[in-house]
């Protein structure tokens, strides 16, 4: 099969529109812009201080929406504690900063979690064949940097690994150590295999699969007992009710305990402002999941929350071309990941550290 | 008489000759160059530092986790003075309360540095932010630095209050503080150490040795800057500090030393014996990985200067004579500034969990910034050292006319 970079993310967006289930602002048609300055100060019933912030940056004549609205960002509550109205005045405001930045109509969802709903994922490891098309399909749903200039402004969330499929070989079969001295107390008849070296998920060969190589796909686990959040001083990164392990990006303070805490290396840093250029950014956004991020923040997989929460798949699993991916509600008996998990031969990396990912692995 | 206590405090202070002027003058110069180089960190992002998503603590991490032990290191004088009232420890404690007080800044400033968004820290106030305590560690060590550096500002402040206004110290509520303070020194660096030992994704920090390895190299490279600095003053100021307590403190950084060294072997034998994946980040430490090897000589003069000074401190010449103690100190110091810095918090992250293998080196915003938190810390130090001393030697008094420092 040849690689085509681009090939996966178009379909992705294209779908993205004709979607039958949306949430009341997904659509971008009709997303808040609707919503005038005016009403957006009188729906506030209670005025929460960052709205207060925000009309003195309003009042004092600053005529740049932006820059009122950043100002009105900094003082908002963690997600998880606000009210609704504050939550629909965080999500008014982040939605007129978007559209005014990347010039069109950007809707910000706030679904909540929907009862019944435990999200799972297995992925088959022997049909990956490596054409890393989850990892830029996910790119461009996401609204990931994608800058080239400086190493730091690319950022990934999906690694699919190669590993070297290494061998046995009977011409080394003396070899070992200690080398030429006395009786020899380990052989070095292999070549390493399963071995994951610098750079190894940035591999770009002609034509996937190689020979000589397995994948293996790794991004945030979900797990049941992410490390991460423990770890976090300020608890911006939390477990929602659906199982999902996301993080609000207005309250992270940077400090990259989770980074550290996370067995996975699920996380990624925003070293600098973003890359996103305004054509390519995904308008259809959701609050926890894939709205642009700012600077020295950190960021991570949310299983696509503004696809998964309106009963779509994560870009990931739909752009796989050999099905490889598969996702759906660890609560329903029916769905594919509840076959796969009774049905088949599962795996969980890294078990041993009681992490309990909703990440499975498996195959045939 | 608070006021005449700050004005006379100040006025003493900002008296000094030309000495202490370009001394402190050199220290503003990388203090301004530090603001500059912070502003560039605050609106390019990190990017300007050479920490990446897959290395992202580095030298600003690393000087933070080193100067907690330096503050720690201060209950070498505090304890002794007030456990086993020894007479020269006594008369110096306060000066070990002021380094205390100096380092704990500095960890603070180290942590804005750290941090990708240090306009967001009010996040971690409780009340008008969430605190997630228990559960992060970090959390907790926010809560053992705050306090330790408030009860080293109450203890060392209102001692000197009392030489000041000559009325005696009220030792009912004083000692209680004071012992509150000793253990308590001893809880911020066990805790910073719980901060990267409680973490299964990296191995290398991944075990119980961690807090008393913490406590030894705290113990060793806390007193010996402690004996260089009352070098200093003892050559610089009228005031003297006794024999005893530099004696004292040497004894404390030869064995507190030797057993850090004792600790760092058994890590290698334990480690490189089994050699299992979980210890490629020391191995990469040591001898490289990969053909990646930008640590090791780091490493290995770490080694060098520790054994080094460990050797020439057992030599009665050294350690007695006080004209060559301060090589020791100096190489001790130094090593166990590579050793539990950079060289315990970059191979943490070599590998990635996932077994990627890069690596890191401070660029020049980092190293400028890092000097310039350093300036600062010398430079708040010499102010309060100063004042300090010049109320224990009664040069600032109530009613009287404060004196010019030498």
């Amino acid at each position: 099969m040849a690689l085509n970079e681009n090939s996966s993310a178009v379909p992705a967006r294209e779908q993205a529109a004709e979607c039958p289930v949306q949430p009341a602002s997904a659509d971008p048609s009709q997303a808040v812009l609707k919503t005038s300055r005016r009403d957006f100060l009188k729906s506030g019933g209670m005025l929460s201080m960052s709205s207060l912030m925000g009309t003195a940056a309003l009042m004092a004549q600053s005529d740049d929406a932006k820059a009122a609205v950043e100002w009105a960002e900094h003082f908002q509550k963690n997600y998880r504690l606000m009210t609704k109205e504050e939550k629909d005045e965080a999500r008014a405001r982040l939605e007129r900063r978007y559209s005014s930045e990347y010039g069109k109509q950007v809707s910000v969802d706030t679904t909540d979690a929907q009862p019944g709903v435990l999200m799972g994922y297995a992925l088959n490891i022997r049909k990956c064949i490596g054409c890393r098309r989850c990892v830029h399909a996910c790119v461009a749903e996401n609204n990931q940097s994608r800058g080239t200039q400086r190493a730091g402004e690319k950022i990934e969330w999906i690694q699919v690994l190669r590993m070297e499929r290494g061998k046995f070989e009977a011409d080394k079969m003396s070899h070992g150590y200690p080398e030429g001295l006395g009786i020899q107390v380990g052989g070095n008849a292999y070549t390493p295999a399963g071995q994951v070296l610098e750079g190894q998920y940035h591999y770009n060969p002609e034509k996937v699969p190689e020979q000589d190589a397995t994948y293996m796909p790794i991004a945030c686990m979900q797990c049941e007992k992410p490390p991460c959040v423990k770890v976090c001083p300020v608890r911006t990164t939390y477990r929602e009710p659906d199982g999902v392990v996301v993080i609000d990006y207005n309250w992270c303070i940077g400090c990259r305990m989770c980074m550290g805490a996370c067995p996975y290396w699920a996380r990624r840093l925003n070293v600098t402002n973003p890359v996103l250029p305004k054509e390519e950014m995904n308008p259809v956004t959701h609050y926890l999941g894939n709205r642009p991020r700012m600077r020295g923040v950190v960021e991570k997989c949310h299983w696509c929350l503004q696809r998964s929460r309106h009963g779509r798949y994560p870009a990931c699993v739909e752009v796989c071309p050999v099905g490889a991916r598969k996702f759906g509600n660890l609560l329903d008996p029916e769905s594919e990941v509840s076959k796969i998990l009774e049905r088949k031969n599962v795996f969980r990396l890294k078990a041993e550290l009681n992490t309990f990912p909703k990440f499975f692995y498996f195959y045939d | 008489m608070l006021t005449s206590f700050l004005t006379d405090y100040v006025r003493y202070v900002l008296k000094g000759g030309t000495k202490f002027y370009a001394w402190m003058g050199s220290l503003a110069v990388l203090i301004v160059g530090m603001l500059y180089v912070f502003y560039l960190q605050n609106t390019d992002g990190l990017i300007v530092t050479g920490m990446t998503s897959q290395i992202h603590d580095g030298l600003y991490f690393a000087n933070l986790v080193f100067l907690v032990g330096v503050a720690a290191g201060a209950v070498t004088i505090v304890f002794p003075a007030y456990g086993y009232h020894h007479e020269g420890m006594h008369k110096v404690a306060v000066l070990g309360e002021m380094l205390a007080i100096t380092a704990v800044t500095m960890v603070m400033m180290f942590v804005f540095a750290h941090m990708g968004r240090p306009d967001r820290l009010w996040h971690m106030i409780p009340i008008i932010g969430i605190y997630n305590f228990p559960h992060s560690m970090l959390g907790w060590d926010v809560l053992v630095l705050s306090g330790y550096l408030i009860l080293n500002f109450i203890c060392g402040f209102y001692y000197l209050w009392c030489k000041y206004t000559g009325n005696p110290i009220n030792y009912k509520w004083f000692m209680p503080l004071v012992w509150v303070a000793i253990v308590w020194a001893l809880s911020i660096h066990t805790v910073t150490a719980f901060l990267i030992s409680t973490m299964p994704a990296r191995p290398m920090w991944f075990h119980s040795m961690m807090p008393i390895r913490f406590i030894t190299t705290a113990f060793a490279a806390g007193p010996a800057l402690i004996i260089l600095i009352f070098m200093i003053v003892r050559n610089n100021t009228k005031f003297w500090v006794d024999d005893s307590a530099i004696k004292l403190l040497t004894t404390i950084v030869i064995w507190c030393l030797g057993i850090a060294i004792f600790l760092t072997m058994s890590e290698v034998v334990v480690e490189l014996y089994a050699r299992t994946e979980h210890a490629n980040g020391l191995y990469y430490l040591m001898f490289g990985l990969h053909g990646l090897t930008k640590l090791v000589p780091w490493f290995w003069s770490s080694v060098v200067l520790m054994v080094g000074a460990f050797v020439l401190f057992l030599i009665p010449r050294f350690r007695n004579d006080m004209k060559l103690l301060p090589i020791p100190c100096v190489m001790a110091f130094a090593g166990i500034w590579i050793e539990k810095g950079m060289g315990l918090i970059v191979p943490g992250f070599i590998p990635t969990p996932i077994g990627e293998v890069t690596e890191y080196y401070p660029s020049f915003v980092e190293v400028l910034l890092t000097l310039g938190i350093w300036a600062f810390g010398f430079f708040i130090l010499t102010i309060l050292l100063k004042g300090a001393i010049g109320i224990l030697l009664g040069e600032i008094k109530y009613g009287g006319q404060a004196v010019a420092a030498k």
